[in-house]
């Protein structure tokens, strides 16, 4: 009701669904390392806990009681904020994920501009950083930042409008209901989903992506020079911007918490189960990328942003919208 | 006379291969040379007619000779070097600093009166005032590096790429002037990997220098033992036994194999690839997991003697060998699809820090990467030495002297070693595995009990090491990176006398700036990871 949102669940999710994102994350770096050693011919983290599980843990009290430095030469104040932009922002578009029917914080029926919203705050915390750092490489990372997400920032939401103009709501609840009757998106919308998950790696900037970090050119980019808490916050921010867009790319485009059709005999099955199976399932897509690609120049991505994937974002609009009249 | 060999003589001298000095002070075997304190000396090698050309200038000392830098472009960090080791000045060279030792450096370490070892200096003291110094010395003051701080309508961002930077390979330092991400100009900044090579060799035995030579290209590993004992066999006039030579090409083509895998899959990382580097490295393991069976070390095994080899070949070193060379083929033709063939590594690097075979020439760049160019010069085809000439391989080579090009040469000159190896394995020679020589090999133990000359013989050979009648040599490999020679001056004593190192990686990195002006930092990266050289083979 209030700015449009309507409250079908008390705030009773919000502890879990932040505990959950983040101990996700936290699980996440762990899971990554192990399945990248498994990749690469070599072990992974596989000494503290079974599997090396409770390394993440370790990691996690090794950084929260690291000297909390801040860079003399910086600007205090935005060096502090901007990692609390970037998770925090990212944090805050969980309010709109429907996790199965009903589990929700605040089912909206704008919840795709919601999330393109604070996707693009979390830019606002990437720029900040590599600005306040007062480090030329975290500027430059910064800069590349800025360029690389107003770019993709673009074409991401226009490669969602062709979702939306099939499910004829802004809400993601209603769109995943609007694929029950029918194909999942991944079909009518395959060049959006192609779209919208390159987009979504830019916006993690994960390894294909990851310019504005570019760890062999910019050292750590735009944060070079965070350490301790303050690292691990930005570090744990990525972490979820990639869960958060597992969670968006099946909701979009993979039915959400829909199964197998009725009967195959699995209607016993709890929703949750299904989205988490295809979360997990796309996440590791994400790692197996990181894995396999180089990085392209940074000018190079920029063109094919702009040259290759926004006219197709264009198109696919243009193409969805004549069918969706024809069809009416 | 230099630009006349260069330019206009019959036989074009087109790469001025090296050049340093030599503090003739103390020699005392100088015969028909002109009396001086300092020898300037200039290795100038014509590939057209395939023709060595060594050039010595007599300075007395604080006499200066001019520079060749405007022939030469190759010869600026060679002059510099020359000043800063030996305090010859060089006339018309336009940044004559030291390029190698700190720059508050008090003396030129190569000249005979500095000393060799802290032992024989005053104990070190830091005062205030000394450290302030430095410091201050060490401020980046752009002007001092050549660039300019604003254009019209621009001010440039410096940016200190180094020396402790994930991509430099070491410590390596470059000066960058950027506008935006454009490099309008970069300074490399070498030094901070000087150990005193050459230096060492003055004070370490003829024997007792083996170790010290792994060190130089420390991914080669025998292979820098091979120049320096060929040197010393020549001026010493020892011949070595075939099997001895056959173990030596197939040691130096095994670590041939393993640094251009690590530099295979140091190139597809900086360019943003994460994985191949873990397959390259578990290969290079197995591969030194066979060094290791043969020589007991695996980087650096010192393994090579004057005369030979340390020890004979353990039993069952053929069924490892032959093992390995069935098994990496399939492994590069899997990388090639997963690295080489991948478009935007290719995106990342053709087209990307080319240059022409002359240009190549003109600074000094040898080995895969003048190959690159599609210049064929290879050291084992046409001037083959240690039985190269025995065995049957092709020497690789490519069009654009790009970032890529310099990567295809070097995987194809993987395939090309593993087929040397395998012949190796399949034709080792039976015999002696060192020469039979008083100067290599003491008198056998058992019979120094029974007569006192062989005691004696055997005393001073384990003790001090043999004595290399006075005599001058160099020689140049073919070694992973390009050429590598030593240039051995013995006075007639148990140690050299001068001991020049060239190394390949030294020239390769002064003509960074040439390749990558205009080009943006990112390209820079992949430029720096196709030039293939380790720290320690600059600096020395």
């Amino acid at each position: 009701m209030m700015f449009g949102f309507e409250l079908n669940m008390s705030y009773v999710l919000i502890v879990p669904v932040v505990a959950g994102a983040m101990g996700f994350a936290l699980a996440l770096v762990w899971w990554e390392r192990r399945i990248l050693g498994f990749w690469q011919d070599r072990l992974g983290p596989n000494r503290v806990g079974p599997f090396g599980i409770l390394q993440a843990l370790a990691d996690m009290i090794k950084l929260m009681f690291k000297d909390d430095w801040l860079p003399p030469f910086g600007d205090r104040f935005f060096f502090v904020l901007a990692p609390i932009v970037v998770a925090g922002s990212m944090l805050l578009a969980y309010v709109v994920v429907p996790f199965s029917p009903g589990w929700v914080i605040a089912d909206s029926n704008i919840a795709i501009l919601w999330f393109l919203a604070m996707s693009s705050l979390a830019v606002y915390g990437v720029l900040l950083a590599g600005l306040a750092s007062n480090n030329k490489y975290s500027l430059l990372g910064g800069l590349r930042a800025a360029a690389q997400m107003v770019t993709y920032e673009v074409f991401m939401g226009l490669s969602l409008l062709g979702v939306v103009i099939h499910a004829g709501t802004f809400s993601l609840s209603g769109i995943v209901e609007a694929q029950a009757e029918g194909l999942w998106f991944c079909i009518p919308q395959a060049l959006g989903l192609v779209i919208f998950f390159i987009a979504g790696l830019a916006e993690s900037h994960r390894l294909p992506f990851d310019l504005p970090e570019a760890e062999h050119e910019l050292t750590a980019g735009f944060h070079t020079e965070y350490s301790g808490m303050k690292f691990g916050v930005i570090m744990a921010g990525e972490y979820v911007a990639m869960i958060l867009t597992s969670c968006l790319t099946v909701l979009l485009f993979f039915g959400g918490w829909l199964g197998t059709p009725e009967g195959w005999g699995l209607d016993w099955v709890h929703p949750i189960v299904w989205f988490g199976v295809k979360v997990a399932v796309v996440i590791n897509f994400f790692i197996l990328l990181r894995a396999a690609i180089p990085r392209p120049r940074y000018d190079q991505l920029m063109a094919r942003g702009w040259k290759i994937l926004l006219p197709l974002s264009l198109v696919n609009i243009l193409a969805t919208g004549a069918i969706r009249l024809a069809t009416v | 006379m230099l630009r006349y060999l260069k330019e206009e003589a019959d036989d074009k001298y087109e790469l001025l291969f090296d050049l340093s000095a030599i503090d003739e002070r103390l020699r005392q075997f100088r015969d028909d040379q002109p009396d001086c304190d300092f020898t300037v000396f200039y290795h100038l090698i014509s590939l057209s007619s395939d023709r060595d050309l060594r050039l010595k200038v007599a300075l007395d000392d604080g006499e200066s000779v001019d520079s060749i830098t405007s022939i030469y472009p190759v010869a600026d960090w060679y002059e510099r070097e020359a000043f800063d080791m030996f305090g010859v000045k060089f006339d018309g060279h336009a940044n004559l600093r030291r390029i190698l030792s700190p720059p508050l450096w008090q003396g030129h370490p190569l000249r005979k009166e500095h000393p060799a070892r802290a032992t024989e200096m005053d104990p070190y003291r830091n005062s205030p005032e000394f450290q302030k110094a430095q410091q201050d010395s060490l401020r980046f003051v752009p002007e001092e590096w050549g660039m300019s701080r604003t254009a019209e309508h621009t001010d440039f961002m410096f940016l200190n790429l180094g020396p402790n930077h994930p991509s430099v390979h070491g410590v390596f330092r470059i000066a960058l002037q950027l506008d935006g991400e454009v490099i309008v100009q970069a300074v490399p900044d070498i030094g901070y990997h000087h150990r005193g090579q050459e230096k060492m060799a003055e004070r370490q035995s003829w024997h007792t220098y083996i170790p010290y030579t792994d060190r130089i290209d420390y991914l080669g590993g025998v292979m820098n033992n091979l120049p320096y004992v060929m040197n010393v066999e020549t001026m010493a006039g020892i011949q070595v036994p075939e099997r001895a030579e056959v173990i030596r090409v197939m040691l130096c083509e095994m670590f041939r194999v393993a640094s251009h895998l690590l530099f295979y899959g140091t190139f597809a990382q900086d360019v943003g690839q994460m994985s191949p580097v873990f397959y390259m490295f578990a290969d290079r393991e197995r591969l030194f997991s066979i060094v290791e069976a043969i020589t007991g070390g695996r980087m650096h095994p010192s393994w090579f003697r004057i005369g030979g080899v340390c020890q004979d070949l353990p039993e069952g070193w053929d069924r490892m060998v032959i093992d390995f060379c069935d098994y990496m083929p399939k492994r590069l033709d899997h990388y090639e699809n997963m690295a080489l063939k991948n478009k935007i590594l290719q995106r990342r690097t053709k087209g990307i820090g080319a240059y022409t075979a002359a240009e190549g020439l003109d600074w000094g760049i040898t080995g895969p990467s003048l190959r690159a160019t599609g210049h064929d010069w290879d050291l084992r085809k046409n001037r083959p030495y240690s039985g190269y000439d025995q065995f049957d391989f092709e020497i690789p080579t490519a069009a654009n002297g790009d970032c890529f090009d310099r990567c295809v040469v070097r995987v194809e000159e993987i395939r090309q070693s593993l087929r040397i190896i395998r012949q190796c394995a399949e034709n080792m020679p039976a015999g002696p595995y060192k020469a039979d020589h008083r100067l290599t090999t003491p008198p056998p133990k058992e019979r120094t009990m029974q007569d006192i000359e062989t005691l004696i013989h055997h005393f001073l050979n384990v003790s001090w090491g043999p004595v290399i009648p006075p005599s001058e040599s160099a020689t140049i490999v073919e070694a992973t990176k390009g050429w590598t020679s030593f240039y051995s001056i013995s006075d007639g004593g148990t140690m050299a006398y001068r001991s020049r190192v060239r190394t390949p990686s030294f020239p390769a990195l002064q003509q960074i700036p040439f390749i990558s002006n205009g080009f943006m930092v990112a390209d820079l990266i992949a430029i720096v990871a196709s030039i293939d050289f380790v720290m320690a083979d600059v600096d020395r």
